[in-house]
């Protein structure tokens, strides 16, 4: 398998467009956190124009509702939620300026045509894996919506984050590509 | 007339809370290590791996397999000879608060489905019983997530639909899930009953362990045809393509009326959580 890339963040088009549907991607610098109630309230400001508590721009949101931490731990177990959830509101975010998503399972038209048109991309990263995946994680800071628990939007500083590219902002798709290369009749 | 306190159900429900989300069956493990040695995707050979890595650091540090904990779902087989001092459901109920709370376990469960906010300590539990013979109570905790749950369904066919019929459905509903109940899954399928009988087989059908085939020898042999034909479909390791979609299928069928023919799927992620308990 091929070396994996390093992304540090915030990126830029330059760095997304440089990625391909399969490639290994570890991830530095700082990601935030959202899931239903914050995209729901994200998206309802940025309907109406409104400023946002956090900046998105050239920011990647990793899809998380981690589990609590015990003590002497940065965070609790920390997984990907299904992302197909956040679709009706993920390509009004690109638009104003979210240039990656992480999270597992497949993504909507909508949210597939947005990406190639705002140079935006989605990484897969290994559901069930939280125990391994919150290793990763070296710190962790809430920056909006604290009244919602663990789906507050929180700011994580993560090393070498090991995600693949599902979809790329090329148009490409992993999903529709894997079934087609491993299917057998 | 056997005693029991409510105070060995609330510690014993607790214990199994944390010992499900902490501790991956051996049976899983197991299966994890052969599906390396079938996987043709790098992908999803890196992703099985992952997973090994990921069930050995939660086992070695007693945190979660996965953040989302589940619902606490309860099978609970109660011996007609054992007397339970006090509220039985409450004693579980009491058990899930302490091991979801103690146990650093997230808390994912709504008061209610409209109007509702997080209970805080993941009750309530859902609580199948059954009444057996002897004087013990045998309690299984099996936390379910809710990404695989979505991807379940229960379908009302036609008696002419046979068992080709429910042979479809599982691969179409498995098909169409693709890569969001977190694959490699465990297939459960209820054949018979009712409307709400077949999905609890279809839920009983995830207790049972990796490789344990039906005991009789039609459904054994629907199970393995299954199986293969899952893994035929490309889905693999997180839907990013392979040959490890499923680790396993279970059937459970019940007797139905004349007039219909229920079948269900429920699907469980790669976390194939569920501790057991004698009392």
């Amino acid at each position: 398998m091929a070396e994996p890339i390093r992304l540090k963040t915030p990126v830029t088009d330059e760095d997304i467009i440089k990625l391909k549907i399969g490639d290994s991607v570890l991830i530095n610098g700082k990601i935030l956190t959202g899931r239903d109630a914050a995209h729901k309230r994200l998206f309802e400001l940025a309907k109406k124009g409104e400023p946002l508590p956090i900046d998105i721009k050239g920011q990647i949101i990793y899809y998380v509702g981690p589990a609590p931490a015990k003590p002497g731990y940065v965070i609790g177990p920390a997984g990907p939620t299904t992302s197909g959830r956040m679709d009706p509101y993920a390509p009004l975010l690109m638009e104003k300026g979210l240039k990656g998503m992480i999270g597992k399972g497949i993504r909507s038209k909508d949210v597939r045509d947005a990406m190639q048109k705002f140079k935006a991309v989605y990484f897969s990263i290994t559901g069930g894996a939280a125990a391994l995946i919150s290793k990763q994680i070296k710190s962790v800071k809430i920056v909006a919506y604290e009244d919602l628990g663990p789906e507050a939007i929180r700011e994580l500083e993560v090393e070498d984050f090991p995600v693949i590219v599902a979809n790329d902002a090329h148009g490409g798709d992993l999903y529709e590509e894997g079934i087609k290369k491993y299917r057998r009749a | 007339m056997r005693e029991v306190a409510t105070q060995t159900i609330v510690d014993t429900v607790a214990r199994l809370c944390m010992e499900a989300n902490y501790f991956l069956g051996d049976d899983v493990i197991k299966v994890f290590q052969e599906g390396l040695k079938k996987e043709e995707s790098e992908t999803g050979k890196n992703i099985l791996n992952q997973l090994l890595q990921n069930a050995e650091i939660a086992k070695t540090e007693n945190i979660p397999i996965c953040q989302d904990c589940g619902f606490a779902v309860v099978f609970m087989e109660l011996g007609t000879d054992v007397c339970v001092q006090g509220n039985i459901i409450d004693a579980i109920n009491e058990g899930v608060r302490k091991g979801y709370t103690e146990g650093y376990l997230r808390k994912s469960i709504v008061s209610d489905p409209i109007k509702g906010k997080n209970t805080g300590d993941n009750t309530p539990a859902i609580v199948h019983t059954t009444f057996v013979p002897g004087d013990r109570i045998k309690i299984t905790v099996a936390p379910k997530g809710g990404g695989s749950e979505n991807m379940s369904e229960v379908k009302m066919g036609k008696p002419a639909d046979g068992i080709e019929g429910v042979k479809n459905f599982v691969i179409d509903r498995v098909l169409r899930s693709s890569a969001n109940p977190c694959p490699p899954i465990v297939v459960g399928v209820g054949i018979g009953g009712t409307f709400e009988y077949v999905a609890f087989l279809a839920k009983k059908a995830l207790l049972r362990d990796i490789g344990q085939r039906h005991p009789d020898p039609f459904y054994a042999d629907v199970e393995r045809e299954l199986l293969e034909r899952i893994n035929k479909l490309g889905i693999g390791p997180m839907g990013l393509g392979g040959r490890i979609t499923a680790l396993d299928v279970f059937i459970e069928v019940h007797p139905r009326h004349i007039a219909s023919f229920p079948a269900a799927v429920n699907i469980n992620c790669h976390a194939a959580r569920h501790k057991t308990a004698i009392i």
